[in-house]
C-alpha cells in the first residue's frame, strides 16, 4: 500500500530548513554558551534523518551526494588535525588559539581554532548518526 | 615539551582515519598499515630510551597544567607495553595480509585494527582516570566491530554477550569514577594518589577501589572470565590473536596502575582479594584448558590462566614479584599472539578444530609443529624461553613473602598449561598423518613468517632478557615507589 504523505512532505520542506538553521545556530553559539559541535551535530543529523524518512534514499542521495561514513572520518580528521596543527607550531598537542581579525562584512571578529575542532566534532556526529540510522533502516 | 608522547596514540589514529578514505585500495592500505606500525614501534623505543635518561615524562594536552588538564604520562612500564603491543600488532597485521578475505579488508578491517591500537596505546599512556575510561571505550568500540565483522551466526551470538558484558562493566567504571570524584574531587591519577595518602584510605574509598577492581577484573578476565572463551574463539584468527594478546593486558595494566599508585594503603583487603581471585582464576582456567577438545577453547583458557598468574605479582606487590609480572606481561603478549596464530593456522590447514580429528600434522608441516613446540615450552616457562624469567621472579617473590599457596597454585597451573598444550601437540602433530600427499595444502609463506617472527621473539626475549632488564627494573621502581610518578606529574615548574 502506498502511504499518502503529502502533508509530511510539505511540512518537512519548511521544518528541515528550521532544524538545520537551529543546528548551525547551536553549533556557533557553543563557543561561549550552551551548545557546540556535538549538540549542533545531533540536531543537524536529525534534519537529515527527517529528509530520509520523508523522501526515499535515492532522492536524498541525489541532493546530498556524500558517503556519510567518509563524512564521519573527515570530521575526525579535522578534529585531530587541529591537535596536530599545534604540534607544528611547537606547542602542546591540542593547544587551541584565538585571535581578533577585522573582516570586511562582520567587522571586528574573534576567530578561534576551537571552532575548527568543533566543526570536526559536528561532522563526525552527523556522519555517525546518519550511518547508524541508515544501516538500521536497511535491515527492515 | 614532550609532544612525542602523543605519537603512539596519534600515528595509529591518523592511520585509521586515512585508511577509511582508501577503502577500495587494499594494497595501499596494507603498505600504509605496516609503515605506520613500524613508525609507532620506533617512536616507542625512542621514548623508552628518553625515560631512562630523563625519568618519567608527561605531556599536558593543550598546555593545561595538572591537575586541571588531561595528560599523558609515560614511564617504563607503560612504554614497555606500548612497544611490545606495537611490535606484536605489526606481526599480526602481516598474518592478516595473507589470511583475511578481500571482503574483510574492504569492510574497514584495517581501520578498526588501528582504532583498537589507538585505544590500547592511550590506555597505557594516560595519566587521568576519566581519560582511561575514554581510551577503554575507543578500544572496546573497535573490538565490538572486529568481533562481529564477518557476520556469521556464532559471531553475532558471542558479540551480543561480549557487548552486553562490556557495556555493563563500562557503566560500573563510570560509577566508580563518579564516586571517586565525589569523594576526593580529582581524577588525575597522581593527584588522586596524593589526596588519598593525605586523608587516608577510609572504608568508603576501599569500597570504591573494589568497584574499580570489579571493572578491571571483568575487562582482564580475572575471576569474571565467563565471557572470554566464547568471544575470543569466534572471530577470524588474526582478530582472535589481537584480542588474546592485547585486550586482557589492558585490564591488567589498569589494575597494576590503580592498585600500586592510588589504592595501595589497604593491601590486607584489596590485595588479598586480588590474590583470592587470581587463585580461583588459575584453577578455573586450568580446568577449562584440559576439559575441552576444541583447540581454540584450549587456547582461550590459557589466556585465563596467564591472567591469574600475572596478578600473583600484584597481589604480592613486592619488588621482585612486580618485576616478574612485568617480564611475564611482555612475554605473554608475544606468546599468546603466537599461540592463537598457530591454532588458527592449524584450523585453516585441516578445516577441523577438535583434537581428535587431527593427527600427524608434523609430517606435512614440520616448521609449524616445532613452532608449536616452542610456544608450548615458552608458555610452560622452560628456560631459555621468555616465560622462564617471569615465572622465576614471581616464584621468588612468593617465597620471600611466604605465600606458599600462591606459589603452589601458580606453578601447578603451569603444569596444566603444559599438559593442555601437550595434548594438542601429541594428538594433532604426532601419529598417523591424516593429510595425504595429494591434498597437502601448501603452507603459504605469508602465513608461516609471522609465526616464525613471534617464535624468534620469544626465544630472543628469553636469551636476551638482560637487554630489557634495565627497563623492567626502572618500571618496577616506579611501581613500588608512587612518589616518582607523582613528582613527575605534579611538578609543574618546567
Amino acid at each position: 500500500m502506498k502511504v499518502n504523505d503529502v502533508i509530511l512532505q510539505t511540512v518537512s520542506k519548511i521544518v528541515v530548513f528550521i532544524i538545520l538553521t537551529f543546528g548551525v545556530e547551536l553549533f556557533l553559539s557553543g563557543h561561549n554558551n550552551p551548545g557546540g559541535g556535538f549538540i549542533g551535530g545531533l540536531v543537524l543529523s536529525s534534519g537529515f534523518v527527517l529528509l530520509y524518512l520523508v523522501n526515499d534514499m535515492e532522492t536524498v542521495h541525489f541532493g546530498i551526494p556524500f558517503d556519510f561514513k567518509k563524512v564521519a572520518a573527515f570530521g575526525v580528521l579535522l578534529a585531530v588535525g587541529t591537535g596536530v596543527g599545534s604540534l607544528l607550531f611547537g606547542s602542546e598537542f591540542l593547544t587551541q588559539t584565538a585571535g581578533h581579525f577585522n573582516l570586511p562584512v562582520f567587522g571586528e571578529t574573534e576567530l578561534s581554532t576551537v571552532t575548527l575542532f568543533e566543526a570536526g566534532v559536528a561532522l563526525t556526529v552527523v556522519g555517525v548518526v546518519v550511518t547508524i540510522i541508515l544501516s538500521i533502516s536497511e535491515d527492515v | 615539551m614532550n609532544n612525542i608522547l602523543v605519537l603512539p596514540m596519534l600515528i595509529p589514529l591518523l592511520t585509521g582515519i586515512i585508511l577509511v578514505f582508501i577503502r577500495s585500495n587494499v594494497k595501499l592500505q596494507q603498505l600504509l598499515s605496516i609503515v605506520s606500525i613500524i613508525l609507532t614501534a620506533t617512536v616507542s623505543v625512542y621514548i623508552l630510551e628518553r625515560i631512562q635518561r630523563e625519568g618519567v615524562l608527561r605531556l599536558d594536552f593543550g598546555g593545561w597544567k595538572p591537575p586541571y588538564g588531561i595528560l599523558f604520562v609515560a614511564d617504563s612500564f607503560s612504554m614497555l607495553l606500548v612497544l611490545t603491543s606495537s611490535i606484536v600488532t605489526g606481526i599480526i597485521l602481516l598474518y592478516a595480509f595473507s589470511t583475511m578475505g578481500k571482503a574483510y579488508k574492504q569492510m574497514f578491517f584495517y581501520p578498526f585494527v588501528f582504532f583498537l591500537i589507538t585505544g590500547v596505546n592511550s590506555s597505557f599512556l594516560t595519566g587521568d582516570l576519566f581519560n582511561l575510561f575514554v581510551s577503554f571505550e575507543v578500544m572496546l568500540l573497535s573490538s565490538y566491530a572486529l568481533i562481529a565483522l564477518g557476520g556469521r551466526k556464532v559471531q553475532l551470538m558471542e558479540s551480543i554477550k561480549y557487548v552486553a558484558v562490556n557495556v555493563l562493566s563500562s557503566w560500573f567504571f563510570l560509577l566508580g569514577i563518579a564516586y571517586l570524584y565525589g569523594t576526593v574531587g580529582t581524577l588525575n591519577m597522581a593527584h588522586l594518589s596524593v589526596r588519598i595518602a593525605e586523608v587516608g584510605q577510609s572504608p568508603l574509598l576501599t569500597i570504591i577501589s573494589l568497584i574499580f577492581l570489579l571493572v578491571f577484573a571483568l575487562k582482564a578476565g580475572l575471576l569474571l572470565y565467563f565471557w572470554l572463551p566464547g568471544s575470543y574463539s569466534v572471530p577470524p584468527t588474526a582478530v582472535a590473536a589481537l584480542f588474546g594478546a592485547l585486550l586482557t593486558k589492558v585490564g591488567i595494566y589498569a589494575m597494576f596502575r590503580v592498585f600500586t599508585l592510588i589504592f595501595y594503603h589497604e593491601p590486607s583487603i584489596t590485595h588479598t582479594l586480588i590474590a583470592v581471585m587470581a587463585v580461583i582464576t588459575m584453577i578455573g582456567g586450568s580446568i577449562g584448558a584440559i576439559a575441552y577438545n576444541d583447540i581454540r577453547q584450549i587456547a582461550t583458557y590459557n589466556v585465563v590462566i596467564s591472567v591469574g598468574f600475572i596478578l600473583i605479582g600484584l597481589a604480592l606487590s613486592t619488588n621482585v614479584a612486580l618485576q616478574g609480572s612485568i617480564y611475564y606481561l611482555v612475554h605473554d603478549i608475544i606468546v599468546k599472539a603466537l599461540l592463537f596464530l598457530l591454532v588458527g593456522t592449524m584450523i585453516y590447514l585441516t578445516g577441523k578444530s577438535k583434537i581428535q580429528e587431527m593427527s600427524g600434522l608434523i609430517r606435512n608441516y614440520p616448521v609449524l609443529g616445532w613452532l608449536f613446540f616452542i610456544a608450548m615450552l615458552s608458555l610452560a616457562g622452560i628456560p631459555p624461553l621468555s616465560g622462564f624469567i617471569g615465572k622465576v621472579f614471581i616464584g621468588q617473590g612468593a617465597i620471600e613473602s611466604e605465600s606458599y599457596l600462591l606459589l603452589g597454585v601458580g606453578f601447578l597451573s603451569s603444569i596444566f598449561v603444559l599438559y593442555s598444550l601437550l595434548r594438542i601437540f601429541l594428538n594433532c602433530f604426532w601419529g598417523e598423518t591424516i593429510i595425504s600427499e595429494d591434498d597437502d595444502k601448501p603452507l603459504k609463506m605469508g602465513v608461516l613468517i609471522p609465526s616464525v617472527l613471534l617464535g624468534l621473539l620469544t626465544i630472543g626475549l628469553g636469551l636476551g632478557a638482560d637487554a630489557i632488564s634495565a627497563y623492567v627494573s626502572d618500571a618496577t621502581r616506579t611501581l613500588t615507589d608512587p612518589s616518582i610518578y607523582i613528582r613527575a606529574v605534579l611538578n609543574t615548574i618546567e
